[in-house]
């Protein structure tokens, strides 16, 4: 068994005979997504709590404090130390509510995010789920989650539940719109929607490099409509603390609640993966042009590691909007859709395909 | 055409702002120089409040447990909620007169207000402002103090 | 049986959608109770609730002597307690027509300034907050500190100083006290422009506010909507400038006045006033005069019989003092005349035909003090 850092696709296809020879292939493709499924539920809970305490780290820098110091060192186990307090938390049931929509309402939050994790590469060969069809897969996936939203704040049997889950169902429709338009310009670069597949085409190169001002802008609209599809940022009225309470998840407490609060973190992350990977080059090092010695040391850094720091960033800058910035209004959050980006992010596709008409890309 | 360019002028100034904004959280977030806060319980060692901090009422004894109060009361009249209350007691002094000295200064600290009326009028300065502020209990009855200490006699020059 | 008959004749139509921002509620800056009534999330009607803090102050004040009420007047307008402090005393010297000390009327008017601007720091802070700006509150409170900390030097206490007594002051100042003035002022100067640019020029904050909740001036006039509120709406009612006591005859600043009377405009007429403050702190703090820090009074205060009035200018708006005497040692009756009171019933008229959003931006911009309307 290769393992090798930079190529992971050795160590899977080994892995993957290994089971082949000592079992039927019907039992081995069950354990192989056994191993998967236990795996993806690991990195999931874990990388959630550590964006839950790289948050809290990051809001009490920028407003001058120190953030979670003293459970663990440096404060790492604080976010374990909620888990277990919301776990031991009374699950209080509500009197008239729909019980079963307000049971199943958490898990299909999870589920939408958990099948949109799926199909992100986190380096050569870690790619789970590999859909010729990848871009429009994920974005139809997490589309899924504004139904447990809805039903969430529909089975409460709470006035401000109610409001809060049709402000949030209003924004997510919306904007998925933008989220679309604007991933289909890099479509229309690359030619191909297959994840592994836009990753390959930048290896001489980012496309928000190569496709200079057009990449950028789709870029800048991913990164505001994403923020909004994630109930994040300026635009959570949703849940807004000053003025509704808690707005869809008021009525939720103990694991359930925790089960709408991981969702909301790990939404985050794949939106940020997904823009890791479709502007940024994903696992793909900084390449400038082919063959020469800046590749070379480029690539000495193994993929992994390229595609944790491109999220990483793509976070910091998600929570840096979250942290300045008011709350819009739920009309002026509709009209910055309506009216704003989606005539911005229609003209770039124009522009994008005539661009590749041209060839006057990199 | 105007419109289009007012347009794109709208969206460019809106960035502008939104940028300007970003910098300023920006700049703290890469400067912990700048953060404000303590680390509570781990630097008590180091911690010094003001001279004049009004954590609390005491009555400063001197180092042979000498206090300058007299017992008049005026403190109990002055203060607006009753958090005080003088006990007295009759004694008799060595040249056989009986005078009143103070049994009991109550000083409930669950009422006080820190008004500060109690220390100023006092006649003989017997009161003062002490700088103990963790005074968290949890039995309420722990928040009536007795302000002078047992066996304490009062300072021979005070009036 | 009460209840009934003000539901039935205040909130009108059976299908409104009626909900209830109850007295706990993370943005309504202490005890108040707003029932609104919607269609979709625009609000038809707005009633306000106030009562749940009453306390019994005007009462209390009935069985105290004149130096004991001013520990009780702390507490009505926490976030200007020494104003408030002020203006019983000023009623009960110009009852007892006694002559202060220059040096007390300077340190007053000192004092008065740091707490507007404390006061409106913490206003800027909620202000934020309540947008979802939420990096506000600390950097305004962290400016804050700088002033509670002069207070703490010179008092004892950050908040509720009760420092003012009938005649002048408890005690004198610290020694450090002007050196400390100037440290602040040269500071606080360095940081107001970021507030500018973390908040007033932003374009979120900017749709949320110009046009929202628009105050006429006839309307500020006869709800009696003072302070900054009502000079954003071109109502002149400075205090300060209309009948001055302490010092302000003799300092140089500017009534702040704006016609929009919005939110924007009472949003940027309190930031101009912090300015002004500080203004006026650089004019007298280097000129205190030396001299007694009380005049000499009585050990037991009597007014004579009659009625007294003195009015001051708050953070928040123009605080009455009026005051019943009998010739006792207690008042026969106080009566606080508080500009948060009339502040508040105005929601009422300016919320209609806004959105929820607005209402929690209008409260902000109103600057309520919930202790001060139930006393």
């Amino acid at each position: 068994m290769a393992f090798n850092i930079y190529d992971f696709t050795e160590f899977t296809r080994s892995i993957d005979t290994g089971l082949k020879n000592s079992m039927s292939s019907g039992w081995a493709m069950f354990v192989e997504y056994a191993i998967i499924g236990v795996i993806f539920l690991l990195v999931y809970a874990v990388l959630g709590l550590f964006l839950v305490y790289a948050e809290r780290r990051v809001c009490a820098f920028i407003q001058n404090r120190l953030g979670p110091n003293r459970v663990g060192p440096g404060g790492i186990l604080q976010t374990v130390a909620d888990l277990i307090k919301l776990l031991m938390k009374e699950l209080i049931p509500i009197r008239n509510a729909d019980k079963l929509l307000f049971n199943i309402a958490p898990f299909i939050v999870i589920i939408a995010s958990f099948m949109a994790i799926a199909a992100i590469p986190f380096a050569k060969g870690l790619h789970a789920i590999d859909f010729n069809i990848g871009v429009f897969y994920v974005i139809a996936v997490s589309s899924l989650g504004v139904v447990g939203i809805l039903l969430a704040g529909w089975s409460s049997n709470s006035k401000y539940s109610l409001i809060g889950s049709m402000r949030s169902g209003a924004q997510i429709i919306s904007y998925e719109l933008s989220v679309g338009l604007s991933l289909l310009t890099i479509v229309v670069f690359s030619g191909t929607m297959q994840l592994s597949g836009i990753i390959e085409s930048q290896a001489n190169g980012w496309w928000i490099f190569k496709g200079h001002i057009p990449a950028a802008v789709a870029f800048l609209v991913f990164l505001i409509a994403s923020t909004a599809e994630t109930n994040r940022g300026p635009f959570d009225l949703a849940e807004a603390e000053s003025e509704l309470t808690a707005g869809f998840h008021t009525e939720y407490s103990g694991i359930r609640f925790a089960f709408f609060f991981l969702a909301e973190y790990m939404n985050m992350f794949i939106v940020a993966s997904i823009a890791a990977t479709v502007f940024l080059g994903g696992w793909m090092p900084l390449h400038f042009g082919t063959g020469n010695a800046f590749n070379h040391v480029m690539d000495y850094i193994p993929p992994l590691v390229w595609f944790a720091g491109k999220t990483a960033f793509v976070v910091l800058i998600m929570m840096w909007f979250k942290w300045t910035f008011p709350r819009l209004r739920i009309d002026q959050l509709l009209t910055l859709e309506w009216k704003y980006l989606l005539p911005v992010n229609l003209v770039n596709i124009v522009i994008v395909a005539f661009l590749v008409l041209m060839g006057w890309h990199f | 055409m105007r419109s289009v360019i007012n347009y794109i002028k709208e969206i460019l100034g809106g960035l502008r702002t939104l940028w300007a904004g970003m910098r300023i959280t920006g700049k703290y977030f890469v400067r912990p120089g700048e953060i404000v806060t303590q680390k509570y319980p781990e630097n008590r060692n180091e911690l010094t409040m003001f001279d004049r901090f009004k954590g609390e009422v005491i009555m400063p004894h001197d180092e042979n447990n000498q206090h300058r109060c007299t017992g008049c009361g005026i403190c109990q009249m002055n203060c607006p909620n009753g958090s005080i209350e003088i006990i007295t007691r009759k004694e008799m002094t060595p040249e056989g007169k009986e005078v009143r000295v103070i049994d009991k200064h109550v000083y409930h600290l669950g009422m006080c207000t820190f008004c500060g009326l109690c220390v100023k009028t006092c006649p003989s300065d017997a009161l003062a402002f002490g700088q103990d502020f963790e005074k968290a209990v949890f039995d309420p009855s722990k928040l009536t103090k007795i302000l002078n200490q047992p066996g304490s006699t009062i300072k021979k020059d005070v009036k | 049986m009460q209840e009934e008959i003000v539901k039935n004749v205040i909130l009108g139509e059976e299908d409104d959608y009626v909900i209830n921002m109850g007295p706990q509620h993370p943005s309504t800056h202490g005890v108040l109770r707003f029932e609104v009534s919607l269609q979709g999330e625009t609000i038809k009607k707005v009633i306000p609730y106030c009562g749940y803090i009453h306390r019994g102050i005007e009462k209390m004040c009935e069985r105290d002597t004149y130096p004991q009420i001013i520990h009780l007047t702390d507490r009505m307008d926490y976030l200007s307690a020494h104003i408030n402090n002020e203006a019983v005393c000023l009623c009960v010297e110009k009852a007892l027509e006694i002559e202060i000390p220059e040096r007390v009327s300077y340190i007053r008017t000192i004092l008065d300034e740091l707490n507007r601007i404390a006061s409106h720091q913490l206003w800027w802070c909620a202000m934020g907050m309540d947008m979802g700006a939420l990096t506000t509150f600390f950097y305004g409170l962290r400016d804050r500190e700088k002033i509670l900390d002069i207070f703490e030097e010179s008092f004892g206490s950050r908040l509720l100083h009760s420092f003012n007594t009938p005649g002048g002051l408890m005690h004198d100042v610290h020694p450090g006290f002007q050196k400390r003035i100037k440290e602040f002022i040269s500071y606080f100067r360095r940081k107001l422009p970021e507030y500018d640019q973390l908040l007033t020029d932003n374009v979120i904050f900017k749709e949320r506010s110009v046009g929202i909740g628009v105050l006429s001036r006839e309307d500020a006039i006869q709800y009696g909507v003072t302070g900054p509120s009502g000079r954003a709406s071109s109502f002149s009612c400075d205090v300060r400038k209309i009948e001055p006591y302490g010092v302000y005859d003799r300092v140089n600043f500017n009534e702040i006045l704006r016609t929009e009377g919005d939110t924007m405009a009472r949003y940027k007429v309190r930031i101009s006033e912090m300015e002004e403050s500080m203004k006026i702190l650089e004019q007298l703090v280097d000129n205190i005069p030396a001299g007694d820090f009380t005049a000499k009074m009585k050990a037991v205060i009597r007014l004579p019989a009659g009625e007294f009035f003195q009015r001051v200018e708050t953070a928040r708006g123009e605080l009455g003092v009026y005051i019943v005497s009998d010739g006792n040692k207690t008042p026969y009756r106080i009566k606080f005349r508080s500009p948060n009171f009339s502040n508040l019933f105005i929601i009422s008229k300016l919320a209609i035909g806004f959105k929820i959003a607005d209402l929690v931006a209008i409260s902000g911009s109103l600057d309520l003090v919930i202790p001060d309307i139930d006393r």
